[in-house]
């Protein structure tokens, strides 16, 4: 067989090719459509009217717009094709028992650092590539039809189809250094999306905010790969990974917590969670792809892939195991209270992410890839429907303002409600499976654990279906006219629908088996039911609660006052985030350093030369040869003045 | 031969500029600078078969007593540095093309004399002749500010002028002293005669000498706390004189201690690592700092520049090869992406009229192509991997953490922090509603200004993707200066004999 014969490079390049099309094409067309739509206003094509609508998720709206037929068949093309040609690739590997990698060059070389620029194929990497490809497409097909009335259109699957790209590089990539670029990159992505609507300046905010915080966790991710190379002499997976049970425990352990570190801000860990919940303020295909299925569960990619170093380090593995389950039991309170859709599903995600976390760090690395895979389906189900149900509601994203949409938007009640049923864990669905296997492993690891997480598990689907219910229950408490969306939007639907209930069928554990070490048997059948039966009893509550009598979430919210605000003002971590950091930072940066060190203490030196520099200014001034004496005498001084230093540094010898 | 006449070139051009119409100034210099840099391509190929040593030499005396040599060389370290100076030269007449209208002649004249001043720093190596180089960009940037610059360009120019000639001083005085002690000004001549032991320099001197050169350097840099001329300069020099300085002058201080200060005086480097590495790391988080709360754009782009700069020094004194290669790939890096930086600041003010981001706002919806432009030049400058300065940040820290791991943990928080102040910028100026004064004269970017910029966008991702077009002579380069600083042990013996002797 010859070298590179799979041709991995294309499955990123499909996507770039795509970004590069919409952006140069795409955006020639648009001007082009402007142009004429406006008559020939002297190249005066944005003359904008200010009438982006109600504020809400649908930004720009904009009554001329038509979405541009190439950019869709461009943007849905480049990743459906990517989706082939991994499809395509995975069958001719077969059983990638070890992994395929191929070489195209050297991208940085340094001395005895020599980083290549190779994209690899592993058992695991195989299951990510076709979360990220299928879904991907699914979800590029529902974006046509959803973002058909923006404004930049063109821009928005430029973008998308960039972060597909780097997403792909991410996944493909055979070097740390390699998927730290896809790394980036989709936090590029992401700052942009959530941008979007950038005449908003919540949009704006909160992109910046999901950069900065991610670049915090960052921080961490290069430090370890600065460790990692220090210790191992390379940064490719091959090289390093294979040594790690020769390296010493403390080093193996800084690596992991600075790794972790900076899968706590791709995947939205505590601390650094909270700019996913803001994220919400880019448009729900975003939401779906990046923010739920794709883009979040890098850091539990990434520690699932370093799991050699993980397993020479307990305590860091212990670590990711303590903040995933944190990271759990905080968003699914936080998601209690919110009343945005997008924002339960948000919390959920974060709530979702945490038990990833918990998987991995009790050992289970399989059973946390296999969640991010069921959490792929369910969720971006759940977000693809919730903005169905905005879509159908004109902005609407408030549950109060909903209600009895059971009927109106039947196709969109019903998927949604097996998503709900999925991420609740109900038997048979693919969440059950899943999360099952991160409780079943954390009750062998540590009782305390499987406690936490099971009842984690049962406020989660107590929240959703809270929400559902709110949603298509009762009576319609809003003002808009509910319509069903297009079959180009349901069909996504309907299928991510069935990878939701099959998802458990699909043999993924199985597949992962070989790749991670073993787990020691034992799983406690009681175990087993007891979540099965919490999971059910959160939905029971939840229709008891929201269906049966309205009235009583109200008296507990009343009789648990200070509980319920604190829960509702999501335990006031970004004010405690604004007090502690962020206004010190700038203040004591304007205040102290700028004001007081540079302006007052440097300046004040320089300028304190005064007597002397004013009157060489002054000499200057008047460019006139005066200014090349006094210039002539300084040089002369100075250099007298060194000479007989040094010469008495010299005698002094 | 060659390069001598891509040396001179600019001078000749100066020269014809003061005695040529204003009407065909500009053309003029456009096309000479732009012969230029075409005819300073053939330099790299040279240079890239054999990039450790020096190619193009030219040794000749040019004052025979006290005997001051003619002696220019190009290797993998200045090759770069000259190439960049070729190519900022006609894009910063570019950019100057219409918003210059008074004394044109005598403007590009002196664009055109600091491009012979840039390059013969690069390549001289006799110290005298580097020095007459150094002091000769002196003038024409102190002239641009001076008379083309904004309000108060004569306190900003005579800053500079002051801050520059304080450390030029004791530069001179510590190249006499190495002339009294070797006899010559011949940088090759000089370093043999230390590292072969046939002169005594005692650790005093050594490190007096190095100060001299260090502190010389560490004002050009600038090297926190010798910076404050910088923000001052920038904000009151003329696009073009900013893009100037940033690609380029800034680079005279770094490349003078990669060039003469480690391989000189190796011990003295070493020996006081230490605490220049703890102003670079200081000056990295300083300058992101107070980058964060600057309401002028210039300014802000200025501490960015001190913040990136600091990686630069860094690197240098990690003294190891990762750190090296990407303190100077940084010096090239920084020069694309804060000299695009400084140009799209140029084009924005000559639409609105102001440096103050406040009176910005919503300037994507008029300029939607050129807010792209500088979003990706904002995104090259806080270092996303794919572009430029990427690699340079990753391989100066990948050095400073094999010298010392907290380092890299200092200079990391840099990185932090210049996503904060970047990204504010582009916010405020970019970003939300449009109000009526931005809707009015902010236009999108014309042909000219983007035929300045579109080179600069070009490297910014072939040097992030596919650095071994650059980085292999680099290292080679490097390699041979690093091995020129290895401390050896047995050094101070041969100069204790020749002392008896």
């Amino acid at each position: 067989m010859n070298e590179n014969a799979h041709q991995l490079w294309l499955i990123p390049a499909l996507p770039l090719a795509g970004a590069l099309i919409n952006g140069v094409v795409g955006q020639m067309r648009d001007r082009a459509a402007h142009a004429a739509a406006h008559g020939h206003g002297h190249g005066h094509g944005h003359s904008h009217s200010h009438s982006h609508s109600q504020g809400h998720d649908h930004g720009g709206h904009d009554s001329h717009a038509k979405p541009d037929p190439l950019v869709s068949m461009v943007s849905i093309g480049s990743v459906l094709l990517a989706f082939l040609w991994v499809s395509k690739t995975l069958i001719a590997l077969g059983d990638l028992n070890t992994a395929y990698v191929e070489r195209y060059f050297t991208w940085i070389a340094s001395g005895s650092l020599n980083v290549g620029f190779d994209l690899a194929i592993d058992r695991l990497s195989a299951v990510m590539l076709l979360v990220v490809t299928g879904i991907g497409t699914l979800i590029h097909i529902y974006a046509t039809g959803y973002m058909s009335h923006e404004k930049g259109y063109y821009r928005f699957f430029c973008y998308l189809n960039l972060f597909m790209f780097f997403m792909l590089i991410l996944v493909l990539g055979a070097n740390y250094l390699l998927l730290f670029i896809g790394w980036e990159g989709v936090g590029l992505c992401s700052y942009l999306l959530i941008g979007f609507y950038f005449l908003k300046k919540s949009a704006g905010d909160a992109g910046k905010k999901a950069f900065i915080v991610n670049r915090v966790g960052d921080f961490g991710f290069a430090l370890a790969m600065l460790l990692i190379f220090i210790h191992f002499g390379s940064l490719d997976f091959g090289a390093v990974l294979p040594k790690a049970s020769g390296v010493d425990t403390g080093i193996l352990t800084a690596i992991g917590l600075l790794l972790l570190v900076g899968a706590c801000g791709k995947s939205a860990q505590v601390p650094l969670y909270v700019w996913l919940p803001d994220a919400m303020e880019g448009p729900t295909p975003v939401s779906a792809l990046i923010h739920a299925a794709t883009m979040v569960t890098a850091g539990v990619y990434m520690v699932a892939r370093s799991f050699p170093i993980y397993e020479g380090a307990p305590m860091a593995r212990e670590a990711v195991a303590l903040i995933g389950l944190a990271t759990a039991v905080m968003a699914a309170t936080i998601g209690l209270a919110q009343n945005d859709i997008k924002k339960v599903f948000a919390y959920s995600t974060v709530s979702q992410l945490g038990f990833m976390f918990l998987g991995l760090g009790v050992g289970a690395y399989g059973a946390g890839i296999y969640h991010v895979v069921t959490h792929a389906f369910f969720k971006a189900l759940l977000f693809l429907g919730a903005g169905s149900v905005i879509h159908a509601l004109g902005g609407e994203q408030d549950i109060r303002n909903m209600g009895g949409l059971r009927t109106k938007i039947p196709w969109t009640f019903a998927t949604l409600f097996i998503a709900a049923f999925a991420i609740a864990g109900f038997p048979g669905l693919s969440g059950y499976y899943s999360k099952h296997e991160i409780l079943l492993a954390a009750h062998h690891h540590a009782h305390w654990m499987y406690w936490v997480g099971t009842i984690t598990a049962g406020i989660t689907s107590f929240y959703v279906f809270r929400c559902i219910f709110l949603t298509f229950f009762g009576e319609y408490r809003g003002k808009a006219h509910p319509h069903e969306s297009p079959a180009v939007m349901l069909i996504p639907l309907i299928l991510l629908a069935g990878l939701s209930i099959a998802g458990g069928f699909l043999g993924i554990p199985h597949w992962l088996e070989p790749f991670f070490p073993k787990m020691a048997e034992g799983h406690d059948a009681m175990a087993g039911n007891i979540t099965t039966l919490v999971g059910l009893g959160g939905i029971v509550l939840a229709y008891l609660f929201y269906v049966v009598s309205p009235g009583i979430p109200e008296g507990i919210a009343n009789s648990l006052r200070g509980l319920y605000n604190l829960i509702d003002n999501k335990y006031y971590v970004d004010e405690a985030y604004d007090s502690a950091i962020v206004h010190p930072l700038e203040h004591g940066s304007r205040i102290v350093l700028w004001r007081g060190v540079d302006a007052g203490f440097i300046d004040g030196i320089v300028n304190g030369m005064g007597g002397v520099s004013r009157s060489i200014g002054g000499a200057l001034r008047t460019l006139q040869s005066g200014n090349i004496r006094s210039y002539a005498n300084w040089v002369v001084l100075g250099a007298v003045i060194f000479l007989v230093m040094l010469g008495a540094a010299g005698g002094a010898r | 031969m060659i390069l001598n006449t891509i040396l001179f070139l600019p001078l000749l051009g100066f020269l014809m500029l003061l005695f040529m119409h204003q009407r065909i100034a500009r053309q003029f210099a456009l096309w000479f600078s732009l012969g230029i840099f075409v005819s300073s391509l053939s330099l790299i190929w040279p240079v890239l078969a054999n990039p450790g040593d020096m190619s193009f030499v030219t040794n000749t005396i040019w004052v025979a007593y006290p005997e001051i040599r003619f002696h220019i060389g190009l290797d993998g370290l200045s090759l770069w540095l000259v190439i960049l100076t070729t190519l900022l030269t006609p894009l910063a007449i570019l950019v100057s093309w219409k918003y210059i209208r008074d004394r044109v002649t005598l403007y590009y004249g002196y664009l055109l004399l600091l491009e012979f001043g840039l390059i013969g720093v690069f390549v001289s190596l006799d110290m005298f002749l580097f020095y007459v180089f150094w002091e000769v960009c002196l003038v024409p940037m102190y002239f641009l500010i001076g008379i083309w610059g904004h309000d108060r360009r004569i306190y900003a120019a005579v800053k500079f002028f002051l801050y520059t000639m304080a450390g030029s001083v004791l530069m001179l005085a510590a190249i006499i002293w190495l002339y009294l002690k070797t006899g010559t000004f011949d940088y090759f001549a000089i370093l043999n005669q230390i590292r072969s032991g046939q002169v005594a320099i005692s650790p005093l001197e050594q490190t007096l000498m190095f100060l001299a050169f260090f502190f010389s350097f560490a004002i050009k840099v600038p090297l926190f706390p010798l910076h404050t001329w910088l923000p001052d300069a920038h904000v009151e020099a003329p696009t073009a004189g900013s893009v100037m300085l940033a690609s380029v002058m800034l680079k005279m201080g770094t490349y003078g201690l990669v060039r003469f200060c480690l391989p000189l005086f190796p011990e003295a480097a070493r020996a006081n690592a230490n605490w220049i590495a703890g102003l670079a790391i200081v000056g990295i988080i300083y300058g992101a700092l107070v980058a964060m709360v600057q309401p002028n754009m210039k300014k802000l782009v200025a501490y960015s520049s001190v913040s990136h700069l600091g990686f630069v020094v860094l690197g240098i004194f990690s003294f190891n090869q990762q750190g090296l290669d990407g303190a100077v790939y940084q010096m090239l890096n920084h020069g694309i992406s804060t000299g695009a930086l400084f140009m799209l600041v140029g084009y924005l003010y000559e639409r609105q009229h102001s440096l103050e981001i406040k009176d910005y706002g919503g300037v994507a919806t008029p300029a939607p192509i050129l807010t792209t432009i500088f979003v990706i030049t904002t995104l090259a400058s806080i270092g996303l991997p794919t572009l430029n300065n990427f690699i340079g940040e990753y391989l100066v820290l990948q050095g400073a953490a094999q010298a010392n791991f907290g380092w890299a943990v200092g200079a990391a928080v840099g990185v932090i922090l210049s996503a904060c102040y970047m990204l504010w910028m582009v916010q405020r100026t970019f970003y939300g509603e449009t109000p009526d004064s931005v809707a009015h004269h902010v236009t999108d970017i014309g042909k000219r200004e983007f035929i300045a910029i579109a080179p600069l966008l070009v490297l910014m991702v072939w040097m992030g993707m596919y650095s071994q077009s650059f980085l292999p002579a680099v290292s080679a380069s490097n390699a041979k200066i690093l091995e020129q600083t290895k401390v050896q042990a047995t050094r101070s013996v041969p100069a204790e004999v020749a002392n008896a002797r």
